[in-house]
């Protein structure tokens, strides 16, 4: 069962999970996806550790979009900035000579303060959607490596936050065309990364609860990633624990010398990885009712446009285009 | 701590790097497991609490930020809040760990913590209510950056000064950047006793009273466009906040200087747990360079759940090939003459189809195997402690997956129950 055949033709996709389950990856491969379908992509990257450019072979991606490949453009989320843009933009306030100490203040009070660090990221991220929505971006749509689980809630919740917290002021004025576009499903959905293992699993479903219940944002897929493949149905596998017997194994020693005792274990190895992480798939397909989309383990796949492109590949083969 | 005088270390082979991480776990008092998130930290510094708990006397703690639940509840520590909790030594006998030493285990709540740090240096009840009960203040604990950082090292320290364990070992939480950690307490220091605190909280002080509008020359600046941002009674409940947090001004950054001073003593030294996967150590390797550049100990690195050295055997690579190559005719061959063993079950075809599929899977976790080898090869520094887990099928869910670990890290593989989740009993060694 796929998401609704929409995905790619949403405004803005979220990709969050828990930390190196691969959510940087997933959101450069849909990134690639979505261009190789003819849309023009913004590809934020929330925690600006980089990991977009390094995914997408780029030098180095700041907060202004630079082309990172064909229909692809990428930028880093800096809060500072999206705070002197929005001034600018909104407040007309001239910020030249009084950034200095008024940037440090605002990062003071912003630790502080519920949403405003968060409204400022959201703020950018659903600002650069509107603009693509009315024609008048460079991009069609918006895709975001996001925060990690741990984080994300508070920002997709921001602007609700700060329309509770600020009795006044443009920034709540602000809020309502922001929950507006977030909370509309065929614009905008969140996205969870995560792999057939324990912790991430139960990540997942903890996370699933807490969008569903502190956030108006439309949860879209669940992707699963580094699922093993399965090497053998139920009568193949008898057949391999018969070639594993002492007689049989020593007649394939004698055929293709003692390394194959090796490579038998390796395969067995292999199905014992894939028997363990088969229960946690269970779980998760039992408890979150949303669509799983299964992208396969990258055998030595590394880290790279080869990789992410065929990581692009999966997930078009599992949507169905 | 009534054992008699210490016997030298059990069980454990001769290699260097095994003895050197043992002289680790008997000679230091606090090791700090730090890495990326998902390569298995808490697991490995559970483990080592293990591992130490068979090599020295007294008592061994491990503190975790963030277990799943099924390890909590192995450990007895779920939903106990902050307390230390003794793990049963039948348990550890029973996955065969033969303990010298007590093992404790203790959960970080940070909330919990952070209340806790509160009520210690707020200069009266009412100022600490007042601190507690602020809506900012749930937020500023939450997500301050590395607030979970800071109050981790925190109780670390108050653990450590206790005075009750003879080794800490602590699991680092999940964070942005693994050297967040390290730089937690300055970050506190300057947060508290930053001028930019005083600076923001000084017309209210100027003003005198709520809600004076006496704004300082420095500051309005910031107050015209926060005003107009956020609106004037939101800017003054942050403003009342910090008032009120600053009188803990003193005691935060004394203790600040304190824990720093403890992540910096020779009594401890600090664990890298990564995977070999290009992310993680990329990331651990920027952990060297800033424990270099902070000066800090970089006490051993832990690769953990490696894929068996047979994957990379030419032997056993070449047999794939053949195997492979010839999955045909041996396939033939097999159904053909072995004696029921295996024809009862299967045709010819069948034979043919799972010796094609056992080669094709071996070669593809060759590819990742040879990949480790060579991530590792390319790890320009390592520490002298370089220790590898090897990868187990079964979760790290109790403290029998706990003693796996802990028999591997000390170069052991007897004692195991369960040898069909061991990558490495039955291989061919390379």
């Amino acid at each position: 069962m796929g998401p609704e055949p929409a995905w790619l033709e949403q405004r803005l996709l979220f990709f969050t999970g828990k930390g190196g389950t691969g959510k940087s990856t997933m959101a450069a491969a849909t990134a690639l996806l979505a261009a190789r379908n003819g849309r023009r992509v913004l590809l934020v990257d929330v925690d600006s550790k980089g990991s977009s450019a390094r995914l997408l072979e780029h030098a180095g991606v700041g907060y202004t979009p630079v082309d990172v490949q064909p229909g692809v453009r990428a930028m880093a989320m800096d809060t500072e900035k999206s705070l002197r843009e929005y001034l600018k933009l909104q407040l007309k306030v001239p910020m030249v000579g009084r950034v200095g100490p008024v940037a440090h203040a605002f990062e003071f009070v912003a630790t502080a303060a519920p949403g405003v660090k968060e409204i400022l990221t959201i703020g950018k991220i659903a600002w650069e959607a509107r603009e693509a929505i009315e024609g008048r971006a460079d991009h069609d749509m918006v895709v975001v490596d996001a925060a990690a689980s741990g984080h994300v809630v508070a920002q997709l919740s921001a602007p609700q936050t700060i329309r509770d917290l600020a009795d006044v002021g443009p920034l709540r004025a602000q809020t309502d065309w922001m929950i507006d576009l977030l909370s509309d499903a065929a614009i905008t959905s969140v996205n969870i990364v995560t792999t057939p293992e324990e912790m991430p699993v139960a990540e997942t479903i903890e996370l699933v609860d807490h969008i569903r219940n502190e956030t108006q944002v439309h949860l879209g897929a669940v992707v699963v990633n580094r699922v093993l493949p399965e090497l053998f149905t139920h009568r193949d596998e008898a057949t391999f624990e018969a070639l594993r017997k002492p007689d049989v194994a020593a007649r394939l020693v004698a055929e293709v010398g003692s390394g194959v005792n090796a490579v038998l274990d390796g395969a067995r190895l292999a199905v014992e990885l894939r028997r363990a992480r088969a229960e946690h798939l269970e779980r998760l397909r039992e408890t979150v009712a949303l669509p799983l989309l299964y992208v396969p383990y990258q055998f030595g796949g590394g880290e790279g446009i080869r990789t992410t492109r065929r990581i692009a590949g999966a997930l078009s083969d599992e949507l169905g285009l | 701590m009534s054992a008699p005088a210490p016997t030298p270390a059990r069980r454990v082979t001769d290699r260097p790097e095994t003895s050197r991480l043992v002289s680790l776990l008997t000679g230091k008092e606090i090791v700090v497991c730090c890495g990326s998130g998902g390569v298995g930290k808490t697991s490995v510094a559970a483990a080592l609490a293990l591992a130490a708990a068979e090599q020295r006397d007294g008592k061994v703690l491990v503190l975790t930020v963030d277990p799943a639940r099924r390890l909590a509840t192995a450990l007895g520590i779920e939903g106990i809040g902050n307390l230390e909790r003794q793990v049963d030594p039948e348990l550890l006998r029973a996955a065969g760990i033969d303990a010298r030493a007590e093992v404790w285990a203790a959960m970080l709540d940070t909330k919990q913590s952070w209340d806790a740090l509160v009520l210690r240096h707020a200069p009266d009840d009412q100022t600490a209510y007042r601190i507690l009960h602020n809506r900012l203040y749930d937020n500023l604990t939450a997500r301050f950056v590395q607030s979970h950082d800071y109050i981790a090292i925190e109780r670390l320290f108050e653990l450590h000064n206790e005075g009750k364990y003879d080794l800490i070992i602590v699991d680092t939480p999940p964070s942005r950047n693994a050297v967040d950690f390290l730089d937690a307490p300055s970050r506190m220091r300057e947060f508290f006793g930053g001028r930019l605190l005083r600076w923001l909280t000084l017309p209210y002080r100027v003003g005198g009273g709520r809600g004076a509008r006496v704004i300082s020359v420095a500051s309005r600046p910031f107050y015209q466009i926060a005003d107009r941002l956020i609106g004037s009674r939101f800017l003054e409940e942050i403003a009342n906040f910090f008032l009120n947090f600053q009188s803990m001004y003193d005691g935060f950054v004394t203790r600040a200087n304190a824990v720093e001073q403890l992540l910096r003593d020779r009594r401890t030294t600090f664990a890298v747990v990564t995977t070999l996967e290009a992310a993680p150590l990329h990331e651990a390797e920027e952990f060297f360079t800033e424990l270099a550049a902070r000066r800090l100990q970089l006490g051993a690195l832990v690769c953990n759940r490696v894929l068996p050295d047979y994957f990379v055997a030419p032997d056993a690579l070449a047999a794939a090939r053949d195997l492979d190559a010839r999955a045909d005719a041996l396939g033939d061959e097999i159904a053909a003459n072995d004696g029921g063993s295996v024809t009862e079950l299967a045709a010819s075809a069948d034979v043919r189809r799972v010796l094609h599929t056992v080669a094709t899977s071996f070669r593809d976790f060759s590819l990742v195997g040879a990949q480790e080898h060579q991530l590792r090869a390319d790890l320009a520094r390592v520490p002298d402690v370089t220790v590898t887990v090897p990868m187990r099928t079964a979760d790290v869910s109790d403290v029998e997956g706990l003693a796996w670990i802990a028999r591997r890290m000390l170069g052991r593989t007897e004692g195991d129950g369960d040898s069909a989740t061991d990558a490495t009993a039955t291989g061919t060694p390379a």
